[in-house]
């Protein structure tokens, strides 16, 4: 119902675990967003009103035409995105279900955090180097004009210093931690239940999805 | 053999004590006092909702509170209508003792008992660290329950003495609900508000800033009260609304009082409750009627189980984290009555309600089986079904990052869906909150720090106290990490100096003096560049030794001074962790600043062969002394200038020592910078060796 032609089967969205009407919920949203067109390019999300408030507008963004995101083998960025992929983006945010047992939970959770971890590592190398750390910290603390960067750097610093003793602890004075890779990141994250966190409500798995 | 205290909780030996107690007294031949109600609801209950609504975890307050309010009101209300009908049943079938308590006589009963008490769950679930999930909601819905017991208590008061109860006033009833639980809130905010305003103002007579949190909670508390409104639950709204404005305004001192007092009142109130109902136990006229007292307990729990049962059954089609059979049994052997029951039950009058003593009777048996049977029992359950503890999480400067990336991160996709979640209204509140409240309600320069920044010097306060307690014993603390800002960034080269350079064996002995000097003061600072080290060594051991009995005295004066010590004008963080660095003993901040050393530090560059790993402050989080204004590259320089800062001003205490020596124990422990000293006439070192 509604759903483009040229776009994939909608068999290969039961993967996806969303609901029809979800689907078309945000079907709507992404034809409104690309104003008719099928895909969507970056400069489309500038007419939403209230990401002007975000500071992480652009990681936001960003991730949406991010390839590894889009579970495509190459790297790099995407110039524009159709709406399979916009739900691929979307299924990330999905509600924990009942039915998961461990190592579905498991995979689910790494997911979640492998996209939060790409949005950190805005060179793709694989690791949260100080300087990208340094540049996400700044970028939440954007919305302050009159603050100075230090604030921003050191706070930075302590956290690296920080995610470093928690990961490697004892360092000796020459050794040199390189980056956050993704194993320290779900070292980091371990306290904290994403799963439960990072969804968006509407999200709600009732059913799985069927196909028409 | 486990103990007395692991067995048995705190409210049960301290009933048991007062029945000792009590007995002792009658024993004696006096009449024991009984607790009454107004000293019940006018001074020992405040304190503890108080300290419960001021230290209220926010965030999964606010995360689970449609389940709570569902719990709270539905589940109360079913409480007390099913157990109020129930008895009644009983009382019509129950023989000539019984006959003639009527229906509304018995629904008053069944609204007085069914409510779950904040003090005994308080008592109980304290001891049983479970997880922060079920804390939450237990309390939570102790705390809210408190607006339905009010209003159901005085309707069917009132209503027992009218001839005929009418439609409208059941309606009037229901909506006198909302009159209740809102009106409380809107006091307890307002009162909140004025609280936080007036602690804006109070940067010159820091000493009674504590005594505004209290006035005016308690303040709140009275005046709904007064008007038959929700007193708990304002309470809460006060102590919720003024926390983060007011912990803004107030110094540091002011903040561990009111934390210290809070504490103490609580406690004291919480024993003196329980001591009190087991004196008032022994005291009271009893009437016993077996029917009545056991299908009473027996009712009881069977509508707290049904309850919880049928509402989680509702409540998990919206949850995202559902409620296990674990959980739920959990929330429903956790429903504990206590002494707020019992109050309400002495509060009925003997005139309109002739079988108050069996009611009172009723009311403490059930309190007894509950914090008994079920506060005792309910550890070991926790161990049996393995129900998830409480997980100690030292709060982390990275979980804060985190935390609030991903509130953005989800706020931002909502907006891109177009779907007004709960989210996007958490932000809208929050920007709200930063442009118009926070400009209001809190004072000067902090009023545009953003958390992040705010919840970053509060660790590192935390962790510099934590080092000055722990270096003025003399004990390096265990968890130091070696971590320093040159493993993660050594890619920071001091910039290009003209420099006297040192021999290789002078350098090598003002390395190991200064080695062994600084780890007799139990301190790690960072790592210096030996090329902006000038230093004395040969004064090292004078000063070492001028430095110990400087420490003895002021440890002594420290005392004196804490209350002598003036409002300091508003301080840089830099300068907080700068004194931080240096050794806060030995500190003069009274100096012209112009006379003082800086301090230059570099992260140990490449080349230096081995550099001593020197850290100021504790592993987790600190990234030591801080960037200096100019470029990164320079290196650090810290000036020393004049302290002050709201919540430094009890850390140090400004020494009456000689300047002098002090002067020279500041440089003996910093490094003085380059810049020769007004009164040394050349640098020790000379040029070209």
């Amino acid at each position: 119902v509604g759903v483009p032609r040229g776009s994939a089967p909608v068999t290969a969205l039961l993967s996806l675990a969303v609901t029809s009407e979800q689907i078309e919920h945000l079907h709507r949203r992404f034809k409104q967003l690309s104003q008719d067109q099928l895909t969507i390019r970056k400069e489309n999300f500038d007419s939403i009103p209230d990401l002007e408030f975000n500071p992480i507008r652009g990681k936001i963004v960003h991730a949406f035409f991010d390839k590894r995101n889009l579970r495509q083998e190459s790297d790099g960025l995407a110039d524009e995105i159709n709406f399979e992929d916009f739900l691929t983006i979307m299924s990330y945010f999905r509600p924990i279900e009942m039915n998961m047992d461990e190592e579905q939970l498991d995979r689910f959770r790494k997911e979640k955090l492998k996209f939060l971890f790409h949005m950190y590592d805005s060179d793709h190398d694989g690791k949260i180097t100080l300087q990208e750390y340094r540049n996400v910290v700044e970028e939440l603390l954007s919305g302050n004009p009159h603050l100075e960067k230090e604030s921003a750097r050191s706070i930075a610093d302590g956290a690296m210093m920080e995610a470093a003793s928690i990961c490697v602890g004892q360092m000796g004075p020459d050794q040199v931690y390189e980056g956050i890779t993704f194993e320290d990141f779900l070292k980091m994250w371990q306290g904290i239940d994403i799963e439960t966190k990072m969804h968006v409500r509407f999200l709600n798995v009732d059913t799985i999805a069927h196909c028409y | 053999i486990p103990s007395v205290s692991s067995i048995v909780p705190e409210s049960c030996l301290l009933i048991v004590v007062g029945l000792l107690v009590g007995g002792l007294i009658k024993g004696v031949g006096e009449k024991p006092p009984i607790l009454k109600s107004d000293i019940f609801f006018l001074f020992l209950l405040p304190p503890i909702i108080l300290d419960a609504g001021y230290f209220l975890p926010l965030r999964p307050f606010t995360e689970n509170l449609g389940t709570i309010l569902i719990f709270a009101v539905v589940g109360t209300l079913w409480n007390a209508f099913f157990l109020g009908g129930l008895m009644y049943a009983v009382c019509q079938l129950g023989g000539p003792g019984l006959n003639h308590i009527g229906l509304l006589a018995n629904l008053l009963f069944g609204s007085i008992i069914s409510a779950v008490d904040p003090v005994a769950v308080l008592a109980v679930f304290e001891e049983i660290h479970i997880n922060e999930l079920l804390h939450i909601l237990v309390f939570g819905e102790s705390l809210l329950n408190d607006a339905v017991t009010v209003v159901l208590y005085h309707l069917f008061e009132e209503f027992a003495s009218f001839e005929q109860v009418t439609i409208l006033d059941i309606i009037l009833g229901f909506l006198s609900f909302f009159v209740v639980s809102l009106g409380g809130v809107l006091v307890g905010v307002i009162y909140g508000v004025i609280a936080a305003f007036t602690s804006r103002f109070t940067s010159h007579i820091r000493v009674i800033e504590p005594l505004f949190v209290f006035l005016y909670s308690y303040m709140a508390y009275l005046s709904a009260e007064l008007f038959h409104l929700s007193g708990i639950m304002a309470l809460i709204a006060a102590g919720v609304v003024m926390r983060p404005y007011v912990e803004a305004n107030i110094s540091h001192k002011s903040h561990t009082t009111i934390k210290y007092f809070l504490k103490m009142w609580s406690s004291v109130s919480e024993t003196l409750i329980f001591i009190f109902l087991g004196v008032s136990t022994v005291a009271g006229h009893h009437y016993w009627n077996w029917t009545f007292v056991i299908s009473t307990l027996f009712f009881c729990l069977i509508a707290r189980v049904l309850g919880v049962l049928v509402l989680t059954w509702f409540i998990n089609k919206f949850r995202i984290v559902k409620l296990t059979p674990k959980d739920q049994f959990i929330i429903a052997y956790g429903g504990l009555r206590g002494a707020i029951a019992f109050s309400l039950g002495y509060l009925l009058d003997y005139h309109h309600f002739g079988m108050r003593d069996m009611f009172l009777t009723a009311i403490i048996t059930v309190i007894f089986f509950t914090v008994f049977v079920q506060g005792m029992t309910i550890r070991p359950l926790v161990d049996l079904l393995a129900v998830k503890k409480k997980q100690e999480t030292k709060r982390s400067i990275n979980e804060e990052i985190h935390t609030q990336f991903l509130d953005h991160l989800l706020t931002g996709i909502e907006d891109i869906c177009g779907h007004y979640g709960h989210h996007h209204w958490k932000d809208k509140l929050n920007r709200f909150n930063k442009k118009y409240v926070k400009k209001c309600l809190i004072a000067g320069e902090r009023s545009k720090e953003p958390q992040l920044i705010a919840f970053y010097h509060k660790m590192e306060m935390k962790q510099a106290i934590e080092l000055v307690e722990s270096g003025g014993i003399g004990k390096i603390p265990s968890a130091v990490s070696t971590v320093s800002i040159q493993n993660i960034n050594p890619q920071t080269l001091p910039l290009e100096r003209v420099l006297p350079a040192l021999s290789k064996d002078k350098e090598e002995e003002i390395r190991k003096i200064l080695r062994t000097n600084l780890q007799k003061t139990r301190q790690r600072l960072r790592s210096y560049n030996r090329h902006t080290l000038v230093a004395d060594p040969y004064e090292e051991a004078w000063n070492q030794m001028l430095l110990r009995r400087q420490k003895a005295r002021q440890l002594e004066q420290k005392m004196n001074n804490y209350l002598t010590v003036p409002a300091h004008k508003v301080d840089s963080p830099t300068m907080s962790r700068a004194r931080i660095g240096s050794d806060p003993l030995a500190y003069e901040p009274k100096e012209d600043s112009e006379n003082l050393p800086i301090i230059t530090i570099d992260p140990a560059s490449p080349q230096s062969p081995e550099s001593v790993d020197l850290m100021s402050e504790e592993p987790k989080g600190c990234s030591g002394l801080p960037p200096s204004p100019e470029e990164d590259e320079e290196g650090l320089v810290m000036r020393v200038k004049e302290p002050s800062s709201p919540g430094t001003d009890d850390v140090f205490t400004p020494g009456n020592s000689d300047s002098p020596s002090s002067q020279r124990m500041l440089r003996c422990l910093s490094d003085p910078g380059p810049r020769p000293e007004p009164e040394e006439g050349e640098p020790f070192i000379p040029k070209g060796q």
